[in-house]
């Protein structure tokens, strides 16, 4: 049984990864190849010819449809065999998976699962990364590490202040309570951080223009397995939303995150930071670019090392929570009830 | 007699930080922790509550919490739900 949820939508790509050629990407144990079709249409299909195995990936795309580079199996987008080399009967077994996809908010969704379970309706959304208003800084970065290492990281953010310094950390992060709440029906784990007086780190600082204290707030909502919202709100100290009327007089810049599985021990770590200041300004852009895939390398260095400290250790390490943890742990528990949830019935003993 | 009376240490303030609720839903729990103490506040969607120091403890407490109502009387929360923040 694998470690992550199945007959779960996971972010395979970015729209903008996928336009002319194959794409080959591996999501949840499955090596898959995508293709763009002339309609617009995002295909994607097991990346491994029924024939002879041979990466499809790898081969050539010509009319939407793939010609195996190693002995010419031609498969459609429904990844139905229409061509074998030297004969006309095509054998009713020549087909290769193919998979359902979503492709909403710029992101390219996998329905990872039994294809006639999949809802579009259940893709949770991130609007703002294609919204009008917003301007988005994006990137993906390989972690050799299991995705609940980086569920665990994502969730408790007061380890800005000790592994980010310099760069989104500051002490009022690690020392300001939270509150965290948890929708067992809609799967959702929400965890608050309002710091009122807070020095301003130089990701914000720089990008904002802001050189006094700050008010302060990250609220993060996680939709399991694998999207992770940071609607972060930031002013001077004191100024907080109106009771009507736009918040004008506050920063927000939405930091998304995609967590994929691409092995046990490895992930896709897709990262978006969206604003809504600053829209033309690609200075901005590629400041915010920089900082934000620097603070991710620092945390793909940390998750690749706790990787092996975890594959290392023995079956009964105990670790430590204590109340930085809530939102962590409130994670974990809804994971594992995903995992059971999408983990198929055993057939009864002797059934046929 | 207040502890300034008695000599004693003041008293400290346990104020439960805003915002109040952030989820809509039948079913959520809440956990606050209590500005300028270590104590976690669990709230059930029932509106029962348990303290703890330890978040380990407390989700025990709220996830066995259902299973004690019984009579399924508490199946609408407790306060108004609120629209959830951002979305």
């Amino acid at each position: 049984m694998p470690s992550w949820p199945m007959n779960q939508w996971y972010v395979a790509a970015y729209s903008a990864d996928i336009e002319a050629g194959l794409f080959a990407r591996t999501i949840c144990g499955e090596p898959l190849v995508f293709y763009r079709t002339a309609q617009g249409e995002v295909v994607a299909l097991a990346d491994r010819c029924v024939h002879r195995r041979y990466p499809l990936s790898l081969s050539h795309l010509e009319d939407d449809r793939v010609i195996c580079g190693y002995h010419g199996f031609t498969y459609d987008q429904r990844g139905q065999c229409v061509a074998a080399p030297g004969q006309k009967r095509i054998p009713r077994t020549a087909r290769v998976p193919a998979f359902t996809v979503v492709e909403q908010d710029s992101l390219v969704w996998v329905w990872i699962g039994d294809r006639d379970r999949a809802d579009a309706e259940l893709v949770p959304r991130a609007p703002w990364l294609d919204a009008a208003g917003y301007t988005t800084v994006r990137g993906m970065e390989p972690l050799k590490a299991r995705y609940g290492l980086l569920v665990d990281n994502l969730l408790d953010l007061s380890h800005e202040t000790y592994l980010h310094g310099g760069y989104i950390g500051t002490p009022e992060v690690a020392e300001t309570p939270i509150t965290t709440e948890v929708d067992e029906e809609a799967n959702v784990v929400y965890v608050s951080r309002h710091m009122d007086d807070a020095e301003c780190p130089p990701f914000y600082a720089t990008s904002t223009g802001i050189e006094c204290r700050i008010t302060r707030w990250q609220d993060i909502e996680y939709h399991p397995p694998c999207l992770y919202l940071l609607h972060s709100r930031i002013a001077p100290a004191g100024v907080h939303p109106p009771e009507d009327g736009p918040d004008d007089e506050a920063f927000h810049v939405e930091v998304v995150y995609a967590i994929t599985p691409e092995t046990e021990h490895s992930t896709h770590d897709f990262w978006m930071v969206a604003r809504d200041f600053a829209l033309d300004d690609q200075g901005v852009s590629k400041f915010l670019s920089e900082q934000n895939r620097t603070v991710v390398l620092q945390d793909v260095a940390a998750l690749d090392v706790l990787e092996r400290v975890v594959e290392s250790e023995k079956d009964d390490y105990q670790e430590l929570s204590i109340n930085i943890d809530t939102g962590g742990l409130a994670a974990r528990r809804l994971l594992k009830k995903l995992v059971e949830a999408g983990t198929p019935e055993p057939s009864p003993v002797g059934s046929t | 007699m207040t502890a300034a009376e008695t000599g004693g240490p003041a008293p400290v303030r346990a104020d439960l930080p805003a915002p109040t609720r952030m989820l809509s839903g039948r079913s959520v729990y809440r956990v606050v922790w209590k500005l300028n103490t270590d104590i976690l506040v669990g709230y059930c969607w029932c509106g029962q509550t348990h303290e703890a120091q330890d978040p380990v403890e407390l989700w025990d407490w709220l996830l066995a919490h259902p299973d004690q109502h019984g009579d399924g009387s508490a199946a609408e929360p407790p306060v108004p739900a609120p629209q959830l923040v951002g979305a």
